[in-house]
């Protein structure tokens, strides 16, 4: 029977179909970070476990290590939150005591679990890979099966290398035809949550498909896997081809000579069959998209760069009507506003979602030879790793923001999540190359636009959002 | 793991759709190493007015009149009542581990997020889905009536009015007989050990690649 390539990738990991429709399904990779893992580790700690495979873990610290330099030289006792401290430390003495592969937070391999991953060649096509984490999805742009997990799920993965899981339904999305010269694969998947909302692939995992998303290299399919979780998908996937296994060819933790052969031998065969049926498809046209900006307090409150901001009197639905009027009252934005009016305090340009290499250059083309706007109080550029970071300063990118006014910062994930001392004060507005707007996500009060690295330095250089098109 | 069988109790209002995990428990409180002690921070920033910080003496802060949970008549809620998409957003594991620390052991929505869903069995806190009609129908009559309060009944898939009236709910088989016995899952899968060596083994034939690559 004809299968899709969620299909192919689910049957290849059933240790044991269980009768009441769940099944054992094997782990190939876990991702762990110092936030969700200290108390997995502690189970297995107070039940006298041991890691089943210690092969297949690999660690690093992101979510609260600091960004500025003078922070990361002094190691972790320069760590100046006590808090974040002991987490980021707890790690490194979990790591060592069960002897799971960790790269600490100065190894110039550290950076954020979803860019280190397949950096490394540690997450591979095919394989299964947790973290607990949501933005797992990431992974799955390189035809893997990828989704975060709790705590627990994490110390049963570290336990038994298996999780307990029933089969998602399939869902495909399509976007075909050329997108324009300045829509890039975070306007895509913005473009794709505003169509079908936030619970819209709940249940599912989604493959993205389409000329557009096969014209994508792998860290702008990175991009759009990465937000399947803000449609509501814990897994979203493309489909394997040359782009893919060029990607990985040479990556330290990928297979080499025979093995090599094999393997991507195997890897050309994870594309859905042409007659494979999905639960769900969904077909976009390409030039229908616009460089987006998020106005509101949930990733489907977007709207293209010269749209205006909605109006509450025009929803139908009580509940949605609530919810725009409560999203522009913490927005401190008005019904019919403009995006483009729209004043910024700061710009943050990193995160699991665009941090990458490719995510730099853009940024930095727009960056180059200008500066940014005085009534900016910071613009910010995190790389996602430190060997994200060493290519850029190669190609002379740092020096580029740095000319602009930007500041060039350690990796991690620094102001998407704010658990680090880089966040947004009460009221600011941030145009930010993260994947969440919710209240209070980039610091207590804080108001973020979601947009693609290049329409954040674009805003950067402005002050306000700019149809980068023009 | 706490059991959890019948759940008689004050239900509480989070009346809105989309209440994220952000919201549930807010990143600062994430720092924490242990599993327990994040009740007083749940909705943090919606239920009081400064910003909390991990370490704060919660009892001094200045607490939103507003919000529900600070109101007397939700005081000792057990059922918290919502809508679409509840828990969406992150995977943390301290969403539940708030919710049940607080006191809360069932949530009721329309809909909800799949890793958040899934992080409440592990906790002893039942997510139970039900049509947005019938969520209209007691967001309205606990409105009306101060102290409305449902049972659920978990081994019975029945959720109680006081009135009698009944609304069945659709629970996994495996999780629920879990949740009822207040049980490990990791020791349940450990029993499948031979089967899972059985599978590497098999794997290793054929995709040795996945196999011994960190070291």
């Amino acid at each position: 029977m004809a299968q899709t390539l969620y299909d192919k990738l689910w049957d290849a990991h059933v240790v044991s179909q269980r009768e009441d429709g769940t099944a054992l399904i094997y782990i190939d990779r876990q991702l762990l970070h110092e936030v969700t893992s200290p108390q997995a580790f502690e189970g297995l700690r107070l039940a006298g476990r041991k890691p089943w495979r210690l092969d297949t873990n690999i660690a690093t610290p992101d979510h609260n290590v600091p960004t500025t330099k003078t922070e990361r030289d002094s190691g972790i006792d320069g760590i100046s939150d006590q808090i974040s401290k002991i987490q980021v430390k707890t790690l490194d003495e979990n790591c060592q005591d069960f002897g799971v592969r960790e790269f600490d937070m100065n190894d110039v391999n550290q950076g954020i679990v979803h860019v280190m991953g397949p950096e490394q060649g540690a997450t591979l096509p095919g394989m299964t890979i947790v973290c607990g984490d949501s933005h797992t999805s990431t992974h799955g742009a390189m035809g893997a099966l990828a989704f975060g997990i709790g705590t627990s799920e994490v110390e049963h993965v570290l336990a038994t290398q298996c999780l307990i899981q029933r089969k998602m339904k399939n869902m495909r999305i399509r976007v075909d035809g050329d997108v324009n010269p300045s829509v890039t694969a975070k306007d895509i998947v913005l473009y794709i949550i505003g169509k079908i909302g936030t619970a819209g692939g709940t249940g599912y995992a989604i493959e993205f498909a389409g000329s557009a998303i096969a014209a994508l290299s792998m860290e702008g399919r990175m991009t759009v896997c990465n937000m399947a979780i803000e449609a509501g998908a814990r897994a979203g996937m493309v489909a394997v081809d040359q782009t893919t296994i060029d990607y990985f060819k040479g990556r330290p933790f990928a297979p080499k000579g025979e093995q090599w052969e094999a393997a991507s031998a195997y890897w050309a065969s994870l594309v859905s069959d042409a007659d494979a049926v999905f639960d769900k498809e969904i077909e976009l046209n390409a030039a229908d998209i616009e460089p987006q900006v998020t106005w509101g307090t949930s990733p489907e409150m977007v709207l293209g760069v010269n749209a205006c901001v909605p109006d509450p009197e025009d929803a139908t639905d009580p509940v949605q009507k609530a919810g725009i009027q409560r999203a522009l009252q913490y927005m401190g934005l008005s019904a019919g506003q403009n995006i483009k009016d729209i004043q910024l305090d700061r710009v943050f340009i990193g995160s699991c979602t665009n941090s990458r290499i490719e995510d730099l250059r853009a940024a930095a083309e727009v960056a180059k030879g200008k500066t940014v706007a005085k009534t900016l109080k910071q613009a910010l550029v995190v790389p996602g790793s430190g060997l994200v970071k060493k290519q850029a300063e190669a190609e002379g990118l740092d020096k580029i923001f740095i000319e602009a006014g930007f500041e060039w910062r350690e990796p991690g994930c620094s102001m998407c999540l704010a658990m680090n001392a880089d966040k947004l004060g009460q009221g600011e507005h941030c145009a930010s190359t993260s994947n969440r707007n919710f209240e209070g996500r980039q610091g207590f009060g804080g108001r973020t636009h979601l947009v693609s690295p290049a329409m954040a330095a674009a805003a950067a250089i402005a002050g306000h959002f700019v149809d980068i098109g023009q | 793991m706490k059991a959890l069988t019948v759940v008689k109790g004050v239900v509480a209002p989070m009346d809105r759709s989309n209440v994220d995990t952000d919201m549930i428990i807010p990143k600062q409180f994430l720092k924490s190493i242990k599993r327990s002690g994040f009740g007083p921070n749940l909705f943090d920033e919606l239920r009081y007015l400064d910003e909390g910080q991990p370490g704060m003496d919660n009892s001094t802060r200045p607490l939103n009149p507003d919000f529900a949970l600070n109101q007397p008549r939700y005081q000792g809620a057990s059922i918290l009542l919502s809508r679409a998409n509840f828990g969406c957003g992150s995977s943390r594991e301290h969403a539940p581990w708030a919710l049940e620390d607080f006191g809360f052991r069932v949530v009721i929505a329309s809909s909800f997020a799949d890793i958040f869903y899934n992080n409440c069995f592990k906790n002893g806190v039942l997510p139970i889905v039900v049509e947005e009609t019938q969520i209209d129908r007691w967001f309205q009559q606990m409105a009306a009536l101060e102290g409305f309060s449902l049972t659920v009944d978990l081994p019975n898939q029945k959720i109680i009015e006081d009135g009698g009236q009944e609304v069945d709910f659709d629970v996994d088989e495996f999780r629920k007989h879990c949740l009822v016995n207040g049980l490990d899952d990791i020791g349940l899968t450990l029993q499948d050990a031979d089967k899972i060596k059985e599978y590497e083994l098999q794997r290793a034939q054929i995709h040795p690649w996945v196999f011994g690559q960190i070291k």
